[in-house]
């Protein structure tokens, strides 16, 4: 902080434009360092407030005793959680949410990598009817097409399965996930896989080694965003699955929220349990998910 | 197809030198599986859905079904005040929510994109509600608004308000709660797209403008606003659909209620089908619903000149 101070005092037009030392990488640019810090802090901490105020609301209610107003969940208990885990069967939801996530993630990034690689590198005739038919899914509405789907699954006997949930979230991942997919190949230079095949690489094996290192970020991003999106989501589960030990978190949440005397300390506890793996995940994703972004889905 | 493919193949072979090394059926290949399950998954229904719209189908009522023309329609339009109602609700719940979280979105980015003390503690912390689901969102609301124990009686306590109010039961507040109630999530993803691409704009811009001594709104106008251009329309458009579409939350927080007084066209479409079980007439909203948000999108990728000069 004090060197950025005795920075800013050296005046700008003193010397010529190109004989300026160069800035230290890496640190953001000049004009908007100059911003007073309350104008940051300020705004920000009002900002903050208006995010954590539910989060502490929601822990509020798990911890504390249940009849309790205290603002301070002392003493803390989990008999809520305990409740919400085994009386209301959250704990087999969980086992579903798991399944259904990661198998969605798995299938959407690898679909999605075969199309976002034929999209990014060749040239074919369908080529832009099928880039047409990405951009006009995203106008189709997952929910509006319950019915027919609905109708498909019970064709298919998958009706009270996990697969129809699975199936229907990675179908409408999938646009979204080609389009980033193959923005991020376009960014790997098409010489680096050129140079592998003089180098006696098939295509496969070029790929292998050369692109999908490189694609990390943007995989990382591609699979969080589905596996996020699968977990949340929950008109699917709700309509394909009417078997209750099919069901998964965010329709036992709902269960909770549309009984007839909402019991708060559960819904809290439920709300959490729900929270916890994409808390986690996001957490971890996080710095990828901001440079995957600006790969892949803005320079499209 | 098989035909054509047979016939045009004979004088095709040294067409392209480039792809030489790889057979041409690999990119057909590689979209394949995409292709399918697009094409069985939302193709196939898009199109069983313009096909019951021109019916009448409803389980409940057999002997009505058959062949309708457009009588589904004509009733929407002149028949049904409701189908008026929650098209206005719709329009006015996204105009709103969106530019709200626009505006938000870009203050956000802008504050989180500067170095300060804690900074990945902060965005972490304010991008957070992003990755919360509609449902659990609601939950969350559900306990902030809740009238015995909710935010409204410490507020009540301290002069705001009245106790025992709930917000979300109330017709002239349940709009406004619904939308903070959204807001809280929404704004991050805009902050987190907004912010993506403003690490992309060249810190030599700045410098540049900064010795020519251009002020700060200045670089903001000049240099920030344009290159954020496209990104903020698609993000926009992305938003708009999705929260037309989206049902999670206010199906949960509200559950369109109270009156219908938050009821948007998606919603009433999963109402006349699961609980109507009139699946020709919500065919036909879901029908119109699609044409709105096409041409809705049509117009506005026209009018903002989405990807100008570059392509």
């Amino acid at each position: 902080m004090i060197t950025k101070d005795a920075e800013r005092t050296v005046p700008v037009t003193s010397a010529p434009a190109a004989e300026e030392p160069p800035q230290r990488p890496g640190k953001v640019h000049r004009a908007w360092d100059e911003v007073p810090r309350w104008h940051i802090y300020l705004p920000l901490s009002i900002y903050l407030v208006f995010t954590l105020v539910p989060f502490y609301w929601i822990l509020l209610f798990a911890l504390r005793k249940p009849g309790s107003t205290s603002l301070v969940p002392w003493p803390v208990t989990f008999e809520h959680f305990e409740k919400v885990w085994n009386e209301r069967s959250f704990g087999t939801y969980f086992q579903n949410s798991v399944l259904v996530g990661v198998v969605t993630l798995l299938m959407t990034t690898l679909v999605a990598l075969a199309g976002g690689y034929a999209l990014a590198r060749f040239d074919f005739k369908i080529k832009r009817g099928f880039m047409l038919a990405l951009l006009c899914s995203q106008f189709v509405p997952g929910a509006l097409l319950l019915v027919p789907l609905f109708q498909i699954f019970a064709e298919l006997q998958m009706i009270n399965s996990l697969g129809s949930v699975i199936l229907a979230e990675t179908v409408f991942q999938l646009p979204l996930s080609i389009i980033l997919i193959s923005n991020f190949i376009k960014n790997v230079p098409y010489s680096l896989e050129e140079a592998a095949w003089v180098d006696g690489c098939n295509r496969f094996t070029a790929f292998r080694v050369v692109v999908l290192p490189l694609l990390r970020p943007g995989l990382i991003a591609v699979g969080s965003f589905a596996f996020v999106h699968s977990w949340n989501h929950f008109l699917f589960a709700l309509m394909f699955l009417s078997n209750q030990e099919k069901q998964t978190i965010p329709v036992g949440l709902n269960t909770l929220l549309s009984a007839d005397s909402v019991d708060l300390g559960a819904l809290a506890a439920g709300g959490i349990i729900a929270a916890v793996p994409v808390v986690i995940v996001f957490a971890f994703i996080q710095k990828w998910l901001i440079t995957g972004f600006s790969a892949g889905a803005v320079k499209g | 197809m098989a035909q054509a493919a047979a016939v045009a193949k004979p004088p095709a072979p040294p067409r392209r030198r480039r792809a030489s090394a790889t057979p041409r059926r690999l990119p057909y290949l590689l979209i394949a599986p995409a292709a399918l399950l697009m094409l069985g998954f939302i193709a196939y229904p898009v199109v069983s859905v313009f096909y019951y719209s021109l019916q009448h189908y409803n389980p409940t009522k057999p002997w009505r079904n058959g062949f309708a023309g457009f009588d589904n329609f004509v009733h929407a339009f002149t028949e049904d005040p409701l189908f008026w109602d929650t098209l206005v609700f719709s329009a006015k719940w996204v105009i709103v929510e969106v530019s709200l979280q626009l505006l938000f979105g870009l203050a956000l980015a802008l504050i989180v994109n500067q170095t300060f003390v804690g900074r990945a503690l902060g965005r972490a912390l304010v991008f957070s509600p992003w990755a919360v689901s509609g449902v659990l969102t609601s939950a969350i609301w559900v306990l902030l608004y809740n009238s015995q124990t909710g935010i409204t009686r410490y507020l009540a306590d301290m002069g705001i308000g009245e106790y025992g109010t709930s917000w979300l039961s109330d017709t002239s507040t349940v709009f406004s709660a619904a939308i903070v109630a959204d807001l809280w999530r929404g704004v991050p993803f805009f902050a987190i797209l907004i912010l993506a691409d403003l690490q992309s704009i060249s810190k030599d811009l700045y410098e540049a403008a900064e010795v020519d001594g251009a002020s700060r709104v200045r670089q903001f106008v000049h240099i920030t606003l344009p290159h954020l251009k496209d990104a903020i329309i698609l993000s926009t458009l992305l938003r708009a659909v999705w929260e037309f579409n989206n049902v999670d939350l206010l199906y949960t927080l509200t559950g369109g209620g109270p009156a219908g007084v938050t009821t948007t066209l998606p919603l009433y479409i999963a109402n006349t089908s699961v609980d109507a079980h009139n699946f020709g007439y919500a065919s036909a909203l879901t029908t119109v619903a699609f044409v709105i948000l096409l041409f809705c999108s049509m117009v506005y990728l026209r009018l903002s000149k989405f990807g100008g000069e570059s392509k």
